[in-house]
C-alpha cells in the first residue's frame, strides 16, 4: 500500500472538509459543487450569485497554485510531477458521463460533496442513501467496465 | 466580504482536492475498482473530510447564526424518494464511467482536456436537464 498517497488523501480530506465548515461558519451554506455550481449557472440567484463564481475561482485557484509552485504536490497515480490527471475517455465518452453526472446531481440534489461529505457529517439520512447508492452503481459500472467488458478504462 | 469568504472556500476546497489526488480519475476509478488493484486513497480522503465537517459542524452550530447572512441554510427533507434514488444511481453511473465527479472535475480546469471540457458542457446540459424534469411525474 502506498502510504504516501494516503497520508496525502487525509490531508486533502481534511482540507476539503475545512472548507466545508468555513462556508458553513460564514455564510452558513452547505458545501456541495453541484449545489452552488448547478444553481448558479441554471438559474443565476439574484443577490447570491457573486459568492458562487468566487467559489469556483477558488476551486480552480487551488489546483492551478498547486501546478505554479510545482515540488511535486500533487497525488495522480504514477505521475508525481502532475496535479491534474489525465482523462479516463475520450470525448464521446465523456459527454456521456458528463450528462450522467449532472442530470444525476441535478435530481438526487447532491453530489460527493453535498451528500457525501456535507450530508453525512450532518447525520442525514438522504444523504446516507444517496451516498450508498451513488458509491455502489459507481462500483457496479467500474466492475462491468474493467472486468466484464474488459475495457481496461 | 460574501465574495471573499467564498473564495476562500473554494481555494481550500481546491487545494485538498489536489493534494488528496481527487483531481486524478486514475486514483477515483481505481478506489472504485474494489476487484482490481484496489487503490484506498479516497477512503482516506473521505474519512478525512466527514470527519473534518463533523467536528466541524458541531462547533460553528453552538453559534445562532452564520458570521454573515441570517441563518444556516440547511436541507431539511427527510423523506426517501425516487428523484433522490434515481438521481443517485445515474450519478454514480456517471462517476464510475469517468472518474469525475463536479468538484474534481470542475477543479481539473486548471489542466484542461477535450476529454474534460465535453464532460463540464454536458455536466451542465444534464443540470439544465434535470430542471426540466418535473418534481411529481
Amino acid at each position: 500500500m502506498d502510504w504516501i498517497a494516503s497520508l496525502q488523501g487525509l490531508i486533502g480530506g481534511v482540507m476539503i472538509g475545512l472548507s466545508a465548515v468555513w462556508l458553513m461558519a460564514t455564510l452558513g451554506r452547505i458545501a456541495g459543487i453541484s449545489g452552488i455550481v448547478g444553481s448558479l449557472v441554471t438559474t443565476l440567484p439574484k443577490g447570491d450569485s457573486a459568492w458562487r463564481v468566487a467559489f469556483v475561482l477558488g476551486l480552480v485557484s487551488g489546483p492551478l497554485l498547486l501546478m505554479v509552485m510545482g515540488g511535486g504536490l500533487g497525488n495522480v497515480a504514477g505521475a508525481p510531477g502532475e496535479v491534474v490527471g489525465s482523462p479516463a475517455g475520450g470525448v464521446g465518452l465523456m459527454l456521456v458521463a458528463g450528462l450522467l453526472v449532472g442530470v444525476g446531481t441535478g435530481l438526487g440534489s447532491g453530489c460527493t460533496s453535498g451528500h457525501g461529505v456535507c450530508g453525512l457529517a450532518r447525520l442525514s439520512p438522504r444523504s446516507l442513501v444517496a451516498t450508498v447508492t451513488f458509491l455502489a452503481c459507481a462500483i457496479v459500472t467500474v466492475y462491468i467496465v474493467r472486468h466484464v467488458f474488459g475495457g481496461g478504462a | 466580504m460574501k465574495t471573499l469568504m467564498g473564495y476562500i472556500a473554494g481555494l481550500i476546497f481546491g487545494l485538498g482536492l489536489a493534494l488528496a489526488g481527487m483531481t486524478d480519475p486514475a486514483r477515483v476509478l481505481g478506489f472504485l475498482d474494489i476487484f482490481g488493484a484496489w487503490d484506498p486513497t479516497l477512503m482516506f480522503v473521505l474519512g478525512g473530510a466527514v470527519v473534518t465537517t463533523f467536528i466541524g459542524y458541531r462547533l460553528v452550530f453552538r453559534r445562532e447564526r452564520p458570521m454573515i447572512g441570517e441563518t444556516f441554510q440547511l436541507p431539511t427533507r427527510q423523506d426517501l424518494d425516487a428523484r433522490l434514488i434515481g438521481g443517485a444511481a445515474l450519478f454514480g453511473i456517471g462517476w464510475g464511467l469517468s472518474g469525475y465527479c463536479p468538484g474534481p472535475a470542475i477543479a481539473s480546469i486548471a489542466g484542461l482536456t477535450a476529454p474534460l471540457f465535453a464532460m463540464l458542457v454536458a455536466m451542465v446540459a444534464g443540470w439544465f436537464l434535470a430542471r426540466a424534469i418535473p418534481a411529481r411525474s
